[in-house]
């Protein structure tokens, strides 16, 4: 079977994808690495998780509902990655632009795994995607991305809570017992992708600085 | 590692997953049964799942239908998606797969575990089938597609491209998914059909003995066809355990 996620890409571009959960501030990370990319002159491409147009209605219907099953819910985000994979991914890779994702397919990896969904099946379904050439993990505690969620009065998210399992009708505890098992996953993806730590629960400044580092070096890695 | 997909003959066993299954339940064992005709676009299927059905419910067994692309969560999506040209053969087997789990989860299994037949007017294999001929991995397809429950029976309706074009054109002409018009051989849709369907039928013909089909030759009259499938789904259920009903058996 295919696994490009196993095989580097040969596209001139360079896709550098941010993981982490809901609170760890890797969208904010993100978001700084794009401005400093695009001052020095870098063609920045941004796409999101569960962004295309394709599956939004079935989405939308199946969230609101309450209908999607944990497969259900993992072929849906498969749906929509493999349409951005083909318009917002590839394309800007092979224009040789800096293609930056906000989650990737270990997003479905830790939090479609947390929900009971086969752990190779889920690998499986992902092989088609473009292997990235950086993937940085925001690592936080559940205890500090909630503090953060609440502080920004944030509505916890039913799915991002994981409410949808059940474990419990309130939205914190459901949070901590499903992002608990969430970062369970990441930490075993953690060495199987060979995915880059950093500690969330520092400063933003300082987080973006090692962003950055990690960037440069492997961007200079690169051109060598 | 868990059992990836094999034909009936290769291990799979009617009731159990063809691989990584679902995260519950861990198979089917209870009463009902799952019953696949396949067949491409045209070949006759629908007319004879409600012959078929009628069949059985005279006999007293509780049926339940199911149909591709008609799932409550995904029909829309993909109505949507076909008519909007962004498709590639990718997101379309994605869909469909979806569709498919919907409908295992909230159709298939709840109506065997309440002992119905579960007629499925084409299962997985149209879909396995489609995105092939467009170029998907087949072993990728089979490992996506591990967590549909093996059938009991499957039947295939197999015709010839020539014979399938006329009854197409017969029955209000022919359209532009089942010519394959998205994967561009050209601009003439009756040449596209040909081809299109000559490997779509190939891919089919390929699949027969890996998956189990029980091939019925779909060019003879609808009758005559109807009493091969009442004839096959008759001996098979007369050998099923008594929790089919013993008693409106021995009335029959």
């Amino acid at each position: 079977m295919l696994d490009t996620l196993a095989t580097p890409h040969g596209y001139p571009g360079r896709l550098i994808v941010v993981e982490g959960i809901d609170g760890s501030g890797k969208t904010t990370q993100l978001r700084l690495l794009a401005k400093w990319l695009a001052a020095t002159g870098h063609r920045v491409s941004m796409t999101e998780w569960n962004s295309s147009a394709l599956v939004r209605t079935a989405v939308r219907t199946g969230k609101r509902k309450n209908v999607l099953t944990p497969t259900t819910f993992s072929l849906l985000h498969a749906t929509d990655f493999a349409d951005r994979q083909l318009y917002k991914i590839i394309p800007p890779l092979k224009a040789g632009m800096a293609v930056l994702a906000d989650r990737y397919a270990y997003t479905a990896f830790a939090r479609d795994v947390a929900r009971g969904v086969n752990r190779q099946w889920v690998r499986d379904l992902y092989s088609f995607a473009v292997r990235p050439d950086l993937v940085v993990y925001f690592r936080v505690s559940v205890d500090v991305a909630l503090e953060r969620l609440i502080a920004r009065q944030v509505k916890l998210k039913f799915h991002e809570a994981g409410m949808d399992m059940g474990w419990s009708q309130n939205a914190p505890e459901s949070f901590q017992l499903f992002q608990t098992k969430v970062l369970d996953e990441y930490q075993h993806i953690v060495g199987e992708h060979e995915l880059q730590v950093i500690d969330a629960n520092e400063g933003i400044t300082d987080q973006q600085r090692m962003f950055r580092e990690l960037v440069s070096q492997h961007l200079e890695r690169s051109r060598e | 590692m868990t059992t990836l997909v094999r034909g009936a003959r290769g291990g799979v066993r009617p009731g159990h997953y063809y691989g990584h299954g679902l995260p519950s339940p861990e198979s089917h064992t209870g009463p009902g049964r799952i019953i696949a005709i396949e067949g491409t676009d045209g070949v006759g299927r629908s007319t004879q799942v409600r012959l078929l059905r009628e069949w059985l419910e005279v006999r007293g067994y509780g049926v339940v239908e199911t149909g591709l692309a008609h799932s409550r969560l995904m029909e829309r999506s993909i109505q949507i998606a076909k008519s909007s040209n962004t498709l590639n053969p990718l997101t379309f087997v994605l869909l469909y797969a979806c569709d498919f789990a919907d409908r295992m989860e909230k159709e298939i299994i709840p109506a065997l575990s309440a002992g119905f037949i579960v007629i499925a007017d084409r299962y997985i294999y149209t879909a396995i089938a489609r995105a092939c001929v467009r170029g998907v991995d087949s072993q990728w397809l089979r490992r996506l597609y591990g967590f549909a429950l093996a059938p009991h029976l499957v039947f295939y309706l197999k015709i010839d491209a020539d014979t399938l074009v006329k009854r197409v054109l017969d029955n209000g002409g022919i359209s532009y998914w089942e010519s394959g018009m998205d994967m561009k051989f050209g601009d003439d849709i009756f040449d596209n059909f040909r081809t299109y369907q000559r490997r779509l039928l190939r891919t089919y013909a390929a699949m027969a003995k890996e998956f189990d089909f029980r091939v019925i030759d779909g060019r003879v009259p609808i009758d005559t066809i109807q009493e091969q499938l009442q004839r096959q789904v008759g001996t098979f259920l007369d050998a099923q355990p008594s929790t089919m009903d013993p008693e409106l058996r021995s009335c029959g």
